[in-house]
């Protein structure tokens, strides 16, 4: 306890430079919590975000099926299982056919996904209902980016040219009839969204599908005949490989500052017991075992981490609060990198990260004021009162 | 008065390794101190005179024979209970004060008392006068470079005197003051030992410090070369104005 005052009192002593130290160490502290507050957020957004528009409780995929290739749409189809038609209530799916086509906007040509989905499906939160249109055209759904890059508005219309079944070309007229805003591009980005009827009888593929998203709440309906069931983690696996990098060099960016904080703490200490010879020396003379000053001295050390903690949340906590509540704006080429990203990311600050952040400071801020205090325990306390080095 | 030796040196070396050879800084010496005593050790420089009084202060060990401090011996001390003993029973004075620099006056005082874990009530009135005692009260709130040489001195005695130690042990204490602070201080010093009984260990050259001893015990080449008993010293806490007591 007494180490505890002596060592405050000596800290507010050094005055500017212990709050230097301190404002330093503060600011890795903020910053470290607000790197990871914010890719937790984004984390969590961006799951969200992909179970409500693109994954469901999972999606069955033709045992053909390959989104990586896209050679293989051409025979990755198969009759939708029995178990799996019909608006369940209890169980929702939605059965999406997916083909390749290429669209001609306004006389340009872009090769684009047709998929066709079910307007009254429930399971996904693609304005299918949409769709339901009674127009001599193909009704058709973009998202925001695919709109842009075809130059296409609602109430457009374009000519469609696609490959049915059995290989032959046809094509036809697509009508816009709305445009989607999403956070997840793979849903907007080449995408063409289609009445699943109308794409199985284009492509001559009646009662087909290429792959099956089951709904939030369901579960596994077993194996199905052709299908091969995709659960949550291995469709988010992508997003979860680009997290960990995210985090990788998050962490890189914690060590840095972390040590920069540090070294200047290392730095005073060593300092300290260099310049303070004379008053570890007294402190032995008047009693103090050197046991007891190595403990004085790491404490002081120790003490810049409680003292950046409370001027951290000084400034820090109306600082990530206000971002909590409001969002960080995200620029938009962050869309371009095809990631689940929302314009505003809110930042969540979990109870786990703060403690850990504190926990793992106070325990590199005490070894980093240990390790020169120890020296003390070499020091002569004859030569140090004199001020001499040993 | 108690007339117990407290501090008894037999056969006293000490040796300083330096390069592979030896340095003998004290040799042979022997010596008895007794309580309430006024004595110093005197003798030109480099004859021993601090290699001697951090024996005494358990700050360093003897090479050979022994030295019995209080009923301990120096060699066979701990490191705790050498810190046990220094923070107890023993005062120390240093030529260049060595006042902790961020500490106000008062915290200066009160620092062997907390080492001490004296209760804060006790320790408050401790601290006060040790303080009267030295006439510094008006200071308390001062840090140590506020101070003059010789009132910086003064509180290192307030220091080392706070907690009633049986032994003070004074280095060269007037080496960096003037005549007048110099005379102040060693006056102090009398007049606590003459009130308290406390016993007072000097090593000093200077004249003035020497003209207040009742014991002067000369070394020289680390050998003790003479000890005579001063029956009136040249000065004497006479002079002092005020007759200021310490409580306990
Ligand atoms: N740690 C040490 N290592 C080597 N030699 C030492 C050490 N400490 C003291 N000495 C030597 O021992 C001798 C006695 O030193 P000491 O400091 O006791 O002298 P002193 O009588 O106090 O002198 P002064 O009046 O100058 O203070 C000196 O010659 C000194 O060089
Ligand atoms: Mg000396």
């Amino acid at each position: 306890m007494i180490t505890l005052r002596l060592a405050y009192r000596n800290l507010m002593g050094a005055g500017l430079r212990t709050w230097l130290n301190t404002i330093v160490l503060s600011m890795a502290y903020v910053i470290i919590i607000w790197q990871k507050g914010l890719l937790d957020g984004w984390n969590y957004q961006a799951r969200h975000d992909m179970t409500n528009w693109e994954i469901g409780g999972g999606q069955y995929w033709q045992e053909d099926y390959d989104p990586y290739d896209l050679f293989t749409l051409e025979k990755s189809h198969a009759q939708i299982p029995e178990a799996l038609t019909g608006m369940n209530p209890q169980r929702p799916v939605a059965p999406i056919l997916i083909g390749q086509a290429t669209i001609y906007p306004q006389g340009r040509m872009q090769s684009c996904i047709l998929r066709g989905i079910d307007p009254e499906q429930t399971v996904l939160h693609l304005p299918s209902a949409a769709l339901q249109q009674d127009i001599a055209e193909i009704p058709v759904v973009l998202g925001t980016r695919m709109a842009e890059s075809t130059n296409l508005n609602v109430g457009d219309t374009a000519t469609i040219r696609w490959r049915d079944a059995n290989g032959t070309f046809d094509a036809a007229d697509a009508r816009v009839v709305r445009i989607m805003k999403t956070n997840v591009p793979t849903v907007d980005q080449g995408q063409i969204w289609v009445p699943l009827a109308r794409l199985q009888q284009m492509m001559q593929l009646p009662g087909e599908a290429t792959i099956i998203v089951v709904g939030q709440d369901t579960n596994e309906t077993g194996p199905q005949e052709g299908f091969v069931f995709r659960d949550r983690k291995y469709l988010t696996k992508d997003f979860e490989d680009m997290m960990q990098v995210e985090k990788l060099s998050g962490y890189i960016m914690y060590v840095i500052l972390l040590s920069l904080a540090l070294l200047a703490i290392f730095d005073t200490q060593i300092l300290a017991i260099f310049r303070r010879r004379k008053e570890i020396g007294t402190l032995i003379a008047l009693g103090m075992t050197r046991g007891a000053v190595i403990r004085l001295f790491t404490m002081e050390g120790a003490m810049h981490g409680i003292l950046a903690a409370f001027v951290a949340a000084i400034y820090g906590i109306p600082l990530l609060t206000m971002q909590a509540r409001w969002g960080i704006p995200m620029p938009d080429i962050t869309d371009n990198y095809g990631l689940a990203i929302s314009d505003r990311i809110f930042p969540i600050y979990s109870a786990g990260l703060i403690t850990g952040t504190t926990c793992v400071i106070m325990v590199v801020v005490t070894i980093v004021s240990f390790i020169p205090a120890r020296t003390i325990s070499h020091l002569n306390p004859t030569d140090a009162i004199k001020g001499k080095l040993s | 008065m108690d007339d117990s030796a407290i501090i008894e040196i037999r056969g006293l070396c000490k040796r300083f390794p330096i390069g592979n050879k030896q340095f003998t800084a004290l040799s042979e010496v022997n010596l008895t101190i007794e309580k309430g005593e006024f004595c110093g050790l005197i003798g030109p420089s480099g004859s021993g005179k601090t290699t001697l009084l951090n024996i005494i202060g358990s700050l360093d060990v003897p090479t050979e024979g022994s030295a019995i401090v209080l009923g301990q011996s120096i060699l066979q001390l701990t490191h705790f209970q050498a810190s046990q003993l220094r923070n107890k029973s023993l005062g120390f004075i240093f030529q260049t004060y060595n006042l902790l620099p961020v500490y106000t006056v008062y915290e200066n005082v009160e620092f062997p008392l907390l080492l001490l874990k004296t209760p804060a009530a006790k320790r408050r009135k401790m601290v006060l006068a040790a303080l009267e005692a030295v006439d510094l009260a008006d200071k308390a709130k001062s840090k140590p470079a506020q101070l003059s040489g010789g009132e910086s001195q003064r509180v290192a005695i307030a220091r080392a005197m706070v907690k009633d130690p049986a032994i003070v042990l004074a280095d060269e204490p007037t080496a960096n003051l003037d005549a007048k602070n110099s005379h102040r201080i060693l006056q102090t010093m009398v007049k606590l030992n003459r009130d308290l009984n406390t016993t007072f260990i000097f090593a000093s050259h200077d004249e003035k410090v020497i003209g207040y001893l009742r014991r002067q015990i000369s070394l020289d080449d680390g050998k003790v070369v003479s000890d005579l008993k001063i029956d009136t010293p040249l000065h004497s806490a006479a002079l002092a104005a005020k007759d200021t007591r310490m409580s306990k």
